[in-house]
């Protein structure tokens, strides 16, 4: 007798088959139904305060009724200022980490650094754009500064996932490329970074996508409480969703809970956009992808 | 008359993987040189050397000559990009670059910073004739490479190589990953580019050595053992070693 024609044993691994199945999916439901609840939770409560004249006006009764058009415009402004800075650095320090640099001590002391780097506490990022920019640059608490520590917290992420990005790409269309006649950096820019491109963007809108929802980093180098005025120069400090959230849900008595439920769900809302624009980029390149 | 003379030539890597050791060797013009023996020997080595690949490894110490008419293909000043140009290489597996099938051809030249349109597919299609492949692919120009069949990619390989009218053509078992057909195809090819190319060719077995070469370089362990002419080496070998080798004994 062999062992497929040992019933009791095959219906064992069958049963173990459905109950591994059944615990996975159990465990995923788990994980994704408290993400799901705080969604729908937030979309049910928030909703109703979503209106045209929410999101494009000024705030008025103490920030208690009226819109939040500054603190929208203001994360955006942040968002691209750390964009301006953080990804034409970022990227250029993944390449030359990926492609050029030679494996050596220093420069596995930098990788080092840089994957520490992604893991050092937002406040302290804070902390360092406030003594850096703020004081030592005399930049003030200012647009400018809050764009820069954002962009000095968002380039770990986008030089290391460039790093990545660039080593994904075979090997073999690097020495084909150097075989036909190109130089090092005609390799790079006509083929590896071409190929590398999705992944990063990918890294560049997850880095992106954090630095416009963090308040620590914002808190000492731009973010105002309360502005009367949109600002006029970088050097103006701005009102931020997340810094704004923070103060009318701690800071302000007598705020309605509806504001507090819209305002928290512009900011999902910003979140999911950016997440969506990432995934599509990178099944976009999969689906093109010619290795 | 030799094209490439090379002279007590030796090189060790900084991993300690395959080396050689003072290889003196002439390739002739116009004709289809073989080098051929054992895995681990140094041909794909010694053809890394010529083109300066090599650059891109850690290459530990390198000693004695590889003269390419009469210009020392190891001075470290040489334009190693135009070299390039004018030593091409095929791999043994076909590696299309991600892009289209004109592309690939005209990659070398647009690096090497020629941007007419015109010029360029007139290229092209030059280079693909020249490896009978237009007429399987003259409506597919467009389409990825990698979407074309692997014996097709290989031709184009070779057509990307063809498209800068280079004066050598190495090619580092250029059929080891191909069907019976393509091998063929490939072979009758590399008989008439020779009128116009000197080859060199690193075969990926004895029966093609012997099939293919006009002269023949027996490599075992880094070393040169013995050349020969036309069938020579595979009739009547002198040297033991290449015998046993030539015969199956070991290999």
């Amino acid at each position: 007798m062999t062992a497929f024609e040992d019933q009791s044993q095959l219906k064992g691994a069958h049963w173990q088959e459905r109950f591994g199945d059944a615990a996975l999916w159990v465990l995923s439901l788990i994980t994704v139904l408290p993400i799901l609840g705080i969604v729908i939770y937030i979309i049910y409560k928030g909703a109703p305060g979503i209106t045209w004249e929410f999101l494009t006006s000024m705030p008025t009764n103490g920030m208690r009724e009226g819109g939040i058009f500054p603190a929208i415009l203001g994360t955006l402004l942040l968002t691209l200022g750390c964009f301006l800075f953080a990804v034409p650095l970022g990227i250029a320090a993944g390449i030359y980490i990926a492609e050029y640099a030679k494996d050596t001590a220093a420069t596995r002391a930098i990788r080092i650094a840089i994957i520490s780097l992604a893991g050092v506490p937002s406040v302290v990022y804070g902390l360092f754009g406030l003594g850096m920019f703020v004081v030592f640059f005399k930049m003030g608490v200012s647009i400018l500064a809050a764009s820069m520590t954002l962009a000095i917290m968002t380039l770990p992420v986008v030089i290391s996932t460039t790093e990545e990005a660039l080593r994904s790409v075979p090997n073999a269309f690097r020495v084909v490329s150097i075989s036909l006649g190109a130089t090092r950096w005609q390799t790079v820019w006509r083929i590896i970074l071409k190929e590398g491109m999705p992944g990063i963007l990918t890294g560049v809108i997850l880095g992106l996508e954090r630095a416009a929802v963090e308040t620590a980093p914002i808190l000492f180098t731009g973010a105002a409480f309360y502005l009367p005025t949109l600002p006029t120069s970088p050097l103006d400090p701005t009102m931020a969703l997340p810094y704004h959230i923070y103060v009318i849900s701690t800071q302000v008595p007598g705020m309605p809970l509806t504001v507090q439920y819209a305002t928290v769900l512009v900011l999902l809302f910003f979140v999911l956009v950016m997440n969506l624009i990432a995934t599509f980029v990178r099944s976009r390149a999969r689906a093109r992808r010619q290795w | 008359m030799d094209i490439i003379q090379i002279e007590d030539f030796s090189i060790t890597y900084a991993d300690g993987a395959e080396s050689l050791r003072g290889i003196n060797l002439g390739i002739k013009e116009h004709a289809i040189n073989v080098l051929f023996g054992p895995a681990g020997g140094g041909k794909s080595t010694l053809l890394r050397a010529i083109n300066r690949l090599n650059d891109l490894t850690d290459v530990k110490e390198v000693k004695g000559s590889i003269l390419f008419k009469k210009e020392n293909l190891l001075d470290s000043k040489l334009d190693v990009t135009r070299l390039r140009r004018r030593i091409g290489i095929v791999f043994s597996r076909p590696m299309p670059l991600p892009m289209t099938v004109t592309q690939n051809v005209t990659y070398g030249l647009e690096v090497a910073g020629e941007h007419d349109r015109g010029k360029l597919n007139e290229v092209a299609e030059k280079a693909l004739r020249q490896v009978f492949l237009w007429d399987e692919v003259y409506d597919r120009l467009n389409d990825p490479a990698i979407a074309i069949s692997g014996g097709q990619q290989q031709r184009l390989c070779l057509a990307r190589v063809l498209a800068l009218e280079p004066e050598v053509i190495m090619l580092d078992e250029p059929t080891s990953a191909l069907d019976p057909v393509s091998t063929a195809r490939i072979e009758d090819l590399l008989q008439t580019l020779k009128e116009k190319y000197t080859i060199i060719l690193v075969p990926h077995n004895v029966q093609q050595s012997s099939r293919m070469a006009d002269y023949a370089a027996f490599f075992l362990q880094g070393e040169l053992i013995e050349t020969g002419e036309g069938k020579k080496l595979f009739i009547a070998p002198e040297d033991k070693r290449t015998q046993d080798y030539v015969e199956g004994r070991f290999g």
